[in-house]
């Protein structure tokens, strides 16, 4: 193989990388390639992946949503896409400039594995199972199973991220995050939330504010009775405050360059107040 | 060493040989080819002044590897004007509106501006600040360069 195989398909990519594991994946190189420039990674060998086109589909079925790993989030926010997984479309509005929204990809959010990566929370919130492939075959995961630690994927040598398949619940979704300007920031603290009308449940899943991508699993439990599905009536005050407060109880934020762990306990609950009114004003009751 | 390998940059082939594996787009654009409209000023996809055009896709140079790039067609702000002389609507309106200091951030602007005004000929407030977001000028504080826009915007409208 020669140091740079540009895959046109994806046998090609999974042939690359069989007979040469080390090798280094470059999608749309928004984060790699700001690596490679400041010299903290040389990689020997790339296998580029941007323009394989199994990996830029994407489907729409009636209960689930396929994002194929190179789908980009300009596609996210201007296809179809956006209408069926909303909540990926106001995250992937809020990456980066245009620029990096053409090139920047799912597969490339989720190999970097940042907690502040703005798409993970609403594939956490989305129930996502992400499918990767490899010398030995296909593998599907969880998110949780997915991103183990701070910028650390349980990805093998030689596998390949395929697709994240979503779920389509019947309900409104928000994404919601923090920064110094609506433009080029980095999360200090994200959050996705997805009503689902027929389980008559509320996920909430948040960014930037833990080493991982934590659900708000008690806070979502208390709401789910809090709400008043029959009627579609908006939720009080009271109800959005209590969630915010119990939302951020699921934080374990730090202090860092961004911000302070004391900010972003604040931000995350002023986020989950204001998704969860959003998600439940009165109105348009049950559609996404 | 990668192969040697081609570049086809504002419709000329180009040959690229000898390089490192790590080159990026925008270095083999400066440095190898000679094309120093690109401009380099942060190589990490913070200020835009690096844009340039990958199949018809507003794209920062920066963020590419070199090497990947081949078979693809690539715009650079030399290849925007009509001939060396000429000035693009876009140029023109940059200049009449002084929405040029140093410099420095204008070619990235350019380009920018070609690629929205090509998606979006009437373009809002809101539209023209959303689509140069990614785009750093240190000099101008971005009211000229709003103003251009809308100038360049009306004149193309106005052209048959
Ligand atoms: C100026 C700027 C602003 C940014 N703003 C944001 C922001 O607001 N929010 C945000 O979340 N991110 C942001 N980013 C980071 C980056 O754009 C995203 O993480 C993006 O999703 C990376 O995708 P990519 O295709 O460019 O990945 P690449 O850089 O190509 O790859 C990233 C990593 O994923 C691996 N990888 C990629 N695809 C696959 C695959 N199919 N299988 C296996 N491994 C794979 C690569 O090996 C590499 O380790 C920003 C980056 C820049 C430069
Ligand atoms: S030099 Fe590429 S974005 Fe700054
Ligand atoms: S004119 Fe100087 S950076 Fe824009």
């Amino acid at each position: 193989m020669s140091d740079v195989v540009v895959a046109q398909s994806l046998d090609e990519a999974r042939e690359a990388l069989a007979s040469h594991p080390d090798a280094t994946v470059l999608a749309g190189g928004t984060d790699l390639m700001v690596e490679i420039n400041r010299g903290l990674r040389r990689p020997r060998r790339v296998v580029g992946v941007a323009q394989v086109p199994e990996l830029r589909r994407w489907s729409v079925g009636a209960d689930r949503v396929v994002v194929g790993a190179g789908v980009t989030y300009t596609e996210m926010m201007t296809t179809a896409l956006a209408d069926a997984a909303p909540a990926l479309a106001q995250a992937a509005r809020t990456v980066g400039s245009p620029p990096i929204r053409n090139a920047g990809s799912l597969g490339g959010n989720l190999g970097t594995a940042s907690p502040a990566g703005d798409t993970l929370p609403v594939l956490a919130a989305l129930n996502a199972e992400i499918v990767v492939v490899g010398p030995d075959g296909e593998r599907r995961m969880g998110l949780d199973d997915f991103v183990v630690g701070v910028k650390q994927t349980n990805l093998r040598p030689g596998e390949l991220i395929v697709a994240a398949e979503l779920d389509r619940p019947r309900g409104r979704q928000e994404f919601l995050k923090i920064g110094p300007r609506n433009a080029m920031v980095i999360s200090m603290a994200g959050l996705a939330l997805v009503a689902d009308h027929d389980a008559r449940t509320v996920r909430c899943a948040l960014g930037a504010v833990a080493a991982g991508i934590p659900r708000a699993r008690e806070a979502e439990a208390w709401v789910a009775g809090q709400i008043d599905w029959d009627n579609g009536a908006g939720v009080d005050d009271a109800v959005a405050d209590e969630f915010g407060q119990r939302v951020a109880a699921a934080s374990s934020p730090i202090d860092d360059h961004r911000s302070t762990a004391a900010y972003r306990r604040h931000a995350v609950a002023v986020l989950a107040t204001r998704a969860l009114q959003r998600a439940f004003a009165p109105g348009g009751h049950g559609d996404a | 060493m990668p192969d040697p390998y081609s570049l086809r940059v504002n419709g000329v082939e180009c040959e690229v040989t000898d390089t490192d594996l790590a080159e990026s787009l925008l270095f083999v654009l400066r440095e190898r080819l000679g094309l120093t409209g690109t401009k380099n000023a942060c190589t990490e996809g913070e200020c835009s002044s690096c844009a340039v055009l990958i199949d018809g896709v507003l794209t920062c140079s920066c963020l590419v590897l070199a090497a990947t790039a081949a078979g693809q067609e690539i715009t650079t702000v030399e290849g925007l004007g009509d001939g060396r002389d000429e000035l693009s609507v876009v140029q023109e309106a940059f200049v009449e509106e002084g929405a040029v200091q140093c410099g420095f951030c204008t070619p990235g602007l350019i380009v920018a501006v070609h690629d929205l005004l090509e998606a979006n000929p009437e373009p809002s407030d809101g539209d023209v600040r959303e689509a140069l977001s990614g785009n750093l000028c240190r000099c101008t504080g971005y009211g000229r360069i709003l103003a251009a826009v809308h100038s360049a915007a009306a004149t193309k409208r106005s052209q048959p």
